[in-house]
């Protein structure tokens, strides 16, 4: 795929002075819309269409979507949910890039989770506050990217596929995570599996002037800056240094990074390690700055929301903020609208799951089209295992 | 699934029969999901939307079978829808060779929505429940105790309904298949080197379409199997990652379908042997027997470290002319 684009790049004369710089423009415009909105739009009108079926009034749930997720002071419960699904998203833009398929984004979280839940919980008492929170990022990120390890060496040593490992990794991890909640990290007070909670008081703190604004909502936890701060050294180490170049050239073709003399299993493993990592600091904001703990049946299955988007924003790091604060707003105003409609929550899948189909179908219709550039890794993915066989 | 026990006889026959019935009746929806993303996958289409095919094929079996009254009915339905929604992988992997996981991810999640909404819409005040299924005992085996399972309420090895006997068949024939004939010869050059098999003048299109078709319908039966029979109702968990677990266990077969059939019904057991042991009041986690044969895989995996085989040209979609 991205062959077929660089070569139009190429067939296309340069383009000299400012008119015709314009009309470029628009053309970046004009492809943005194309491949962005559009998907986006068709699964919009798709879903009324299938609301209008089912008797549910399309424009009065889109609506709720709004209310229930911005209106009021509900844009901080959406912007509390940007920081984990932002962390994930990072996360897997590393891995992609380095042509690594990470999928098992959810036993890294569950069980950073459980494990900062309940050592958290209880270091809480003989720690200042502070210091306490800040250690638990970091054991949070150790715990996720340790969950890595075993398909990142199987990868780099065995070229043993990773689809198969992580998933593997990720059934283990949930159970596991169960296996904690449920026993060492079991609060002692209460029969419902879960780890004791955090004093109020102890979570993150609000971003300053996010607390002030409604009396129900407590504010913007800085979890939230910790996101953005992360999609910004992401998106810095793989544009502006010469690890991220390494990186992409792994995931463009691994002959060549061979070729190139890079130390191939080192930089899987890295790329491994550092996406894990991400991940259970996603794990951290979410309970360090909303739930407070974790109950051993608590999955709420974050990663494969946020695989459509990341190709949405052609694995950019800071290209994803909008796609994850819309589906934020979209997962939290879903839930309102849904209920509210007397429908069942999963619907705001439904929405996320015909964007993604109709994204790739954009791309098709897009490649045909010869407008080139793609946000699928499908090209490099291909080449790579093309070579890895032979 | 579960029988009442006293706590002293879990090592009884019954409590033994229970726990092969068990093994059986969790195994074979995984077994029918693994065969079918097998043979995808021999032909070089990696299926992750192996969990939302699953998931329409029990809810379209579901509403088959208490609509219509029969199993049959709703086996049959499951097979369709299962192979309805693979042609979506069909149209959009083999025939556009748009990214197989983005487009298996989509149809999971679009699925998973759609499902749930529908059953939602249908049955959200009655939640019905279909009844017990009928099982075939096979004259003879079935009067062996523990596995034999003759009068036994949930069967055992050898007393089962005939769509497991058909599809232990089915596996058979289809590890022939692929290992005697011409089309498994087909199916197996469309994933390890598609152009040739074009030279050779066979459509690697069409070769992998009625892979990805085979795998839907598979994945449909597997979940029209969960629905009517192991569970007997519907509801949006039903499936609950087995579609994932499928897909794995197909991956680890390396190719062999009689590899599949043996680690979904592994799998069955350890799931079953959950449910035994809560009987039995044995205090082992049920989390823990869940996570036991991955552990033990990944854990073979580390030990004997090889390079693990999957068709060359797996997740690459074929474009004519292209090398």
């Amino acid at each position: 795929m991205t062959e077929t684009a660089a070569a139009a790049e190429l067939r296309e004369p340069p383009r000299p002075g400012a008119a015709t710089r314009g009309q470029a423009q628009l053309g970046r415009v004009g492809d943005f819309l194309l491949r962005s909105i559009l998907p986006l739009l068709l699964a919009l009108v798709t879903g009324a269409v299938i609301l209008w079926a089912i008797d549910v009034d399309p424009i009065q749930y889109y609506k709720d979507v709004y209310s229930g997720g911005v209106e009021f002071a509900a844009w901080q419960d959406s912007l509390m949910r940007v920081a984990p699904l932002l962390l994930i998203a990072v996360g897997l833009i590393v891995a992609f890039r380095a042509g690594i398929w990470n999928l098992g984004m959810d036993g890294q979280f569950l069980l950073a989770g459980a494990v900062i839940a309940g050592v958290g919980s209880r270091m809480e008492a003989h720690l200042p506050n502070t210091l306490n929170l800040v250690l638990l990022f970091f054991v949070a990120g150790a715990v996720g990217a340790a969950w890595t390890i075993v398909p990142a060496v199987l990868k780099a040593r065995y070229e043993l596929n990773e689809i198969i490992t992580t998933l593997m990794m990720t059934f283990i991890g949930i159970n596991l995570a169960q296996i904690l909640v449920k026993g060492p990290f079991q609060d002692p007070t209460t029969t419902t599996p879960q780890t004791r909670a955090f004093d109020f008081t102890a979570l993150l703190p609000a971003i300053p002037g996010t607390d002030s604004i409604s009396r129900r909502w407590p504010g913007v936890h800085v979890g939230l800056v910790v996101a953005v701060l992360a999609a910004v050294a992401v998106w810095f180490l793989l544009g502006r240094t010469s690890f991220g170049l390494r990186l992409q050239v792994l995931g463009a073709s691994t002959r060549s990074a061979r070729h190139m003399g890079l130390d191939v299993s080192k930089l899987i493993i890295v790329a491994f390690l550092l996406s894990g990592m991400l991940v259970g600091l996603a794990a951290a904001t979410e309970i360090l700055g909303v739930k407070g703990y974790q109950r051993a049946d608590w999955n709420p299955a974050f990663g494969l929301w946020v695989v459509p988007l990341v190709f949405l924003a052609r694995l950019h790091a800071i290209g994803v903020i909008p796609y994850v604060v819309l589906l934020a707003l979209a997962s939290i105003g879903g839930d309102f609208a849904a209920q509210n409609a007397g429908l069942t929550p999963r619907f705001t899948l439904l929405l996320v799951g015909l964007t993604l189909l109709f994204m790739a179908l954009t791309e098709w219709v897009a490649r045909r089209a010869q407008l080139g550039g793609s946000y699928l890794p499908g090209a490099s993915y291909r080449r790579q295992r093309a070579e890895g066989a032979g | 699934m579960t029988t009442v026990l006293a706590a002293s006889d879990v090592f009884s026959e019954q409590a033994l029969t229970a726990l092969v019935a068990g093994a059986v009746l969790a195994g074979v929806p995984l077994m029918f999901a693994a065969l079918g993303e097998l043979v995808s996958q021999r032909a070089g289409v990696l299926n992750i939307g192996l969990e939302g095919m699953m998931l329409v094929g029990a809810y379209a079996g579901f509403v088959a079978a208490y609509h219509g009254g029969s199993e049959w009915l709703g086996f049959g339905a499951g097979l369709l829808a299962g192979a309805g929604v693979s042609l979506v992988m069909v149209l959009f992997c083999v025939r556009w060779g748009l990214d197989q996981i983005v487009t298996g991810i989509a149809i999971t999640l679009t699925c998973e929505g759609a499902t749930a909404l529908i059953f939602d819409a249908e049955f959200a005040e009655s939640r019905p429940t279909l009844g017990a299924t009928d099982k075939v005992a096979i004259p003879g085996l079935s009067d062996i105790p523990v596995v034999g399972g003759e009068g036994e309420s949930n069967g055992s090895l050898f007393t089962q309904p005939l769509v497991v006997y058909l599809g232990l068949a089915l596996a058979v024939l289809v590890a022939w298949m692929l290992r005697r004939t011409y089309m498994g010869l087909n199916i197996r050059a469309a994933g390890d080197a598609p152009s040739a098999l074009d030279a050779a003048g066979v459509s690697v299109f069409a070769t992998r379409s009625w892979a990805v078709l085979f795998a839907g319908a598979m994945a449909g039966l597997g979940g029209a199997f969960l629905s009517i029979v192991a569970a007997g109702l519907f509801q949006d968990t039903v499936v609950g990652g087995r579609g994932f677990i499928a897909i794995v266990l197909a991956m680890l077969a390396r190719g062999r379908p009689l590899w599949a059939i043996i680690g979904a019904m592994l799998f069955g057991a350890s799931l079953s042997i959950a449910d035994w042991a809560q009987v039995a009041q044995i205090h082992i986690s049920t989390d823990l027997v869940f996570m036991l044969p991955f552990l033990l895989v990944l854990l073979v995996l580390v030990l004997f470290g090889r390079r693990a085989y999957l068709p060359a040209a797996l997740a690459l979609p074929y474009e004519r002319g292209s090398r």
